[in-house]
């Protein structure tokens, strides 16, 4: 498929991609593309330019710091993640990181591109809410931390406004996480996720349900599908799933994603 | 946009649209028509080529982002016309029938074989996630790949 005409930019620091982003109101930031190339193709996106973030090094790599806490690079590939000695730290991240579509697209796509772009079949959302991640953003006027929770916005957006950048994630230390989906064939596109985290009481959130991930939380694993009941879940229908189905599934999933946790 | 790639040990200087994917750049400018465009949405994985030594799939890389890099195709894997040893092993298990997503399977199972020259069976199907077979000729494939395990 030929691309509508586009400009293409390649900075070499993120104060020269901020300046293009903020100067161009058509700029979009490309990451690894495995999504916003395929968009770009179906016409459902259609920027005027291209800032690709490949050339910018200040947004790769991960660093584990005495108290535990993980920083990942916005442009940190799913592939660096799954081999970084770093990030076993929290080990939930490459397992699920190693879910995610397939060989190729893990070896180009980034984790900074899976959150920012929000689809909410995405895996990475809920387990950033659920682990209690932070997001640094970067924009004009400097950088700001969003924690996850309030960073996922609405369907394809998030609180990265126009001419900000992502820039990294901050991950609290941890261990007790589980992750559960229900997906399209092995490790497919997710029809229900759910993440856990067990600090005490169990936090989970739910992927698929709503346009953002749904935080829920319960004193126990063995409390967590009535607490998901009790959320009263309307998530949308589609050919893969009723509306009805995912509400079952995410008291399954949730259930199952705060037994891994709680086991570990 | 002015580019230079390096494909299969030779290198191309070419002018380039930026809106231009890789696979098109490496089918139609350079005239290299073994990488395959099977759905160009990023699902089949017929396209799949080998960027500085990393697995990708062309239809999601622009031929700009290309620029300076070391790519393999599957024209580059045999050596003065002599089969590599997996390609030989594609032959001898019949794991091809179309031949059309033949191209990213090689390509696949090549990066596959660099990093872990003795895969299981079940690492093998993991690595071939990304390439879909429309023959459904996935056995065989898995068997060729087997036969040049370590």
């Amino acid at each position: 498929m030929l691309l509508r005409e586009v400009e293409y930019a390649k900075p070499g620091a993120v104060a020269e991609a901020l300046q293009l982003l903020a100067a161009n109101e058509g700029a979009r930031a490309l990451a690894g593309g495995q999504t916003l190339v395929n968009v770009m193709k179906a016409r459902a996106a259609s920027p005027d330019m291209l800032v690709d973030l490949n050339g910018l090094e200040e947004l790769r790599g991960i660093e584990l710091a005495g108290d535990g806490t993980l920083t990942i690079g916005a442009m940190t590939t799913y592939t660096e993640l799954m081999r970084s000695a770093e990030a076993k730290a929290r080990p939930i991240l490459g397992e699920v990181c190693a879910t995610i579509a397939d060989v190729q697209v893990r070896n180009r796509g980034t984790i900074g591109g899976n959150v920012c772009s929000n689809d909410p079949t995405n895996h990475l959302p809920p387990l950033m809410v659920a682990i209690g991640a932070r997001m640094t953003i970067a924009g004009a006027d400097g950088e700001r931390e969003v924690p996850a929770e309030d960073f996922f916005l609405g369907v394809y957006l998030t609180a990265v406004g126009p001419g900000e950048l992502l820039t990294r994630i901050s991950i609290p230390a941890g261990k007790k996480d589980g992750f559960a989906a229900v997906t399209l064939g092995a490790e497919g596109t997710c029809i229900c996720n759910a993440a856990a985290t067990v600090n005490g009481a169990v936090r989970i959130a739910l992927g698929c349900v709503d346009a953002v991930p749904v935080v829920v939380t319960a004193d126990s694993a063995g409390g967590v599908a009535d607490a998901v009941r009790a959320a009263n879940l309307t998530p949308p229908s589609d050919v893969h799933a009723s509306s009805e189905y995912r509400t079952h599934l995410a008291a399954v999933l949730a259930t199952r994603a705060a037994e891994e946790a709680a086991a570990r | 946009m002015e580019i230079a790639v390096t494909v299969n040990g030779q290198t191309y200087e070419r002018d380039v649209e930026p809106r231009k994917l890789l696979i098109h750049f490496l089918r139609d400018d350079l005239d290299l028509t073994g990488s395959h465009i099977g759905c160009d949405t990023g699902n089949c994985g017929a396209c799949s080529v080998i960027v500085d030594g990393v697995l990708l799939k062309s239809c999601m890389l622009l031929a700009v982002q290309a620029n300076g890099t070391r790519i393999e195709t599957v024209e580059g894997l045999s050596e003065d016309g002599e089969l590599t040893r997996l390609q030989q092993a594609f032959n001898e298990h019949h794991a091809l029938q179309c031949g059309y997503c033949t191209p990213g399977m090689l390509m696949s199972t090549t990066a596959l074989l660099r990093e872990n020259p003795s895969p299981s069976e079940d690492e093998i199907k993991k690595a071939l996630q990304g390439n879909i077979c429309r023959c459904t000729g996935y056995w065989n494939i898995v068997e060729a790949v087997k036969s040049v395990a370590k």
